[in-house]
């Protein structure tokens, strides 16, 4: 028979494996900091009021104010303005059509039909964002002969799709047995006990869902290169070409005078997302399912 | 030979047993009612009984007798597990329930579940008059004061939450919670109320009190209640129901059930031999 090691070695082995977790798990969070850290060093200085109000500069504007060792004048207004436009439009498309595929799969769980989506939904989710621009290039650039924010809501409303259908799913199907058939006992209709009971009762988790949704298309650039290709503009017309704040770091990163640009609109891009999460986490845990 | 003669006898008196049971005025007929989950497998097998008015009925029997099943169908709950199948015929009020619009069946029999379950979004006042939102009937607010009122005071809840009608339900005690979905059973003045092991998941002291609830509401109601606990049918109830195995064993006054069973197998689950 083996003998058993020594106490003080196996003591020895159990703190070395504690360590070497602890060291990784340390590693991993290093290059996340960085990154903040970098953002932040290089982009704080560009924010300020303009930087909300105005357009984005022209090049020699910002050669002018390099030379002269000036901040860059102006700022990202019409990507905010056009994220927010398509945003809005991709939620109006995506969340009520989303929610209605998520209670189809929760109440249908086995039919074939059910099936299919949900392999149709892991596939939309796992596919490349440029080719869903690419889809929506084909579907809608070319048919109207114009890039537009329309198009590029249409793209990130597609993206969005799979995130909210999935997320409403697994809320419902979290949701007590019970509280189905106390709604059907009292004799309600089952349309009216959905919209009545479980969705209400499963507000929380649908709002997280959506969220995060809109928080993780939000930083999409390739669908909108195609779609949407952006403009120096302000413009809420949804038929026409439209900017963004992700377009627009692509754009001040090919102009070598914006390069400052880029680090501030990373850090709003950074911000906003950063607070949707925390926004999703607390209504996530206040409404969270009893 | 002589062995089917017995057997015959057996199943006479089997009937007989029965037949003291049936009681006049019957709310609720089950006519040779069998469910089953699985296709050839009966949970329930062939249930005959009268049910009668304002009266307290106890189903008792071991786990997995078919005891809840049953009372499951006389609400059409079991239309949402496609699975399942129900023959015979259940009449209310001298109507085949199995025929009629499944909305209209629940409204006439209110169900109370094993666990406690009022609507988590809904406020007190709210979960009291469920029932009316949930079918769409807006009353004017005076009317729904005064049923939420009258609901609560019925379950004896009123002066505990008289001043929290607008808190959530769920902050409620389970006892209270318990009640509170006994009240919104109510709210739609059902002809039967089903109950479900309404106190299985309950303290002694909140069981107690739904106890004496049960017994006011006779006055009113037609109370069916499956119960796991021999002591709590002898309390309440007018009738009784042995199932066992999916069949109904014996059915009597409670009084004679308990004092003199008729059948070997329920007099063993009386005294505690199985179960």
């Amino acid at each position: 028979m083996k003998p058993m090691s020594s106490l003080t070695y196996r003591h020895f082995k159990d703190r070395l494996f504690f360590w070497t977790v602890c060291i990784f798990s340390a590693l991993t969070a290093i290059p996340l900091i960085l990154i903040i850290w970098e953002v932040v060093k290089k982009g704080y200085k560009q924010i300020n009021l303009n930087f909300f109000t105005e357009t984005a500069p022209s090049t020699l504007d910002a050669m002018l104010a390099r030379n002269s060792g000036e901040l860059i004048p102006g700022g990202i207004a019409n990507g905010i303005t056009g994220t927010l436009l398509m945003v809005v439009i991709a939620s109006l498309l995506a969340i009520p059509t989303g929610i209605l595929g998520g209670i189809y799969l929760s109440e249908k769980p086995k039919t074939w039909f059910s099936i299919l989506i949900r392999f149709l939904t892991d596939l939309v989710q796992g596919s490349p964002s440029i080719v869903i621009g690419i889809i929506a290039y084909s579907w809608i650039v070319k048919p109207l002969g114009s890039y537009s924010a329309l198009a590029g809501s249409i793209a990130l409303s597609i993206m969005m799709l799979p995130l909210i259908i999935r997320s409403t799913e697994e809320t419902l199907k979290m949701l007590p047995g019970s509280l189905k058939e106390a709604g059907l006992a009292l004799g309600a209709s089952y349309t009216r006990v959905i919209l009545k009971v479980l969705l209400p009762s499963a507000f929380g988790g649908l709002f997280t869902g959506i969220l995060l949704a809109i928080s993780r298309v939000m930083g999409e650039t390739a669908p909108l290169m195609l779609t949407a290709l952006g403009s120096s503009a302000i413009n809420w017309d949804i038929l026409k070409p439209t900017s963004a704040v992700p377009l627009l770091i692509w754009e001040f990163y090919n102009d070598p005078n914006l390069i400052d640009m880029i680090w501030s609109s990373s850090l709003f891009l950074l911000l906003s997302i950063l607070l949707l999460n925390i926004i999703a986490k607390q209504v996530a845990r206040k409404w969270k399912i009893q | 030979m002589e062995n089917t003669i017995t057997l015959k006898k057996q199943t006479v008196e089997n009937k007989k047993y029965m037949s003291t049971a049936i009681p006049e005025d019957p709310i609720l007929q089950l006519k040779k009612v069998s469910i089953s989950y699985t296709a050839g497998k009966n949970a329930v097998n062939n249930v005959n009984a009268d049910i009668r008015k304002k009266c307290i009925t106890a189903i008792m029997g071991p786990s997995g007798c078919g005891k809840s099943t049953l009372l499951r169908a006389i609400n059409r709950m079991h239309e949402l597990y496609p699975d399942i199948r129900i023959s015979g015929e259940i009449l209310m009020n001298n109507r085949n329930i199995l025929k009629m619009n499944p909305m209209e069946v629940r409204r006439m029999a209110g169900m109370v579940f094993q666990r406690p379950n009022p609507f988590p979004t809904m406020s007190i006042y709210e979960n009291v008059l469920a029932g009316y939102k949930l079918n769409g009937i807006s009353l004017p607010k005076k009317e729904k004061d005064e049923l939420v009122e009258t609901c609560l005071t019925n379950v004896g809840l009123w002066n505990e939450v008289k001043d929290s009608l607008l808190k959530k339900g769920t902050f409620l005690s389970g006892g209270q919670q318990q009640r509170l979905c006994i009240a919104r059973a109510l709210a739609l003045k059902p002809e039967v109320l089903l109950m479900d092991e309404p106190t299985s998941a309950l303290d002694p002291i909140a069981t107690n009190r739904i106890e004496e609830l049960l017994l006011q509401l006779k006055n009113e109601f037609t109370i069916l209640i499956v119960t796991h606990n021999m002591s709590q049918a002898a309390r309440i109830s007018d009738y009784s129901m042995f199932m066992y195995l999916g069949e109904l064993i014996e059915y009597d006054k409670t009084q004679n059930m308990f004092t003199n069973p008729k059948d070997k197998r329920t007099e063993e689950y009386l005294n505690g031999q199985f179960g």
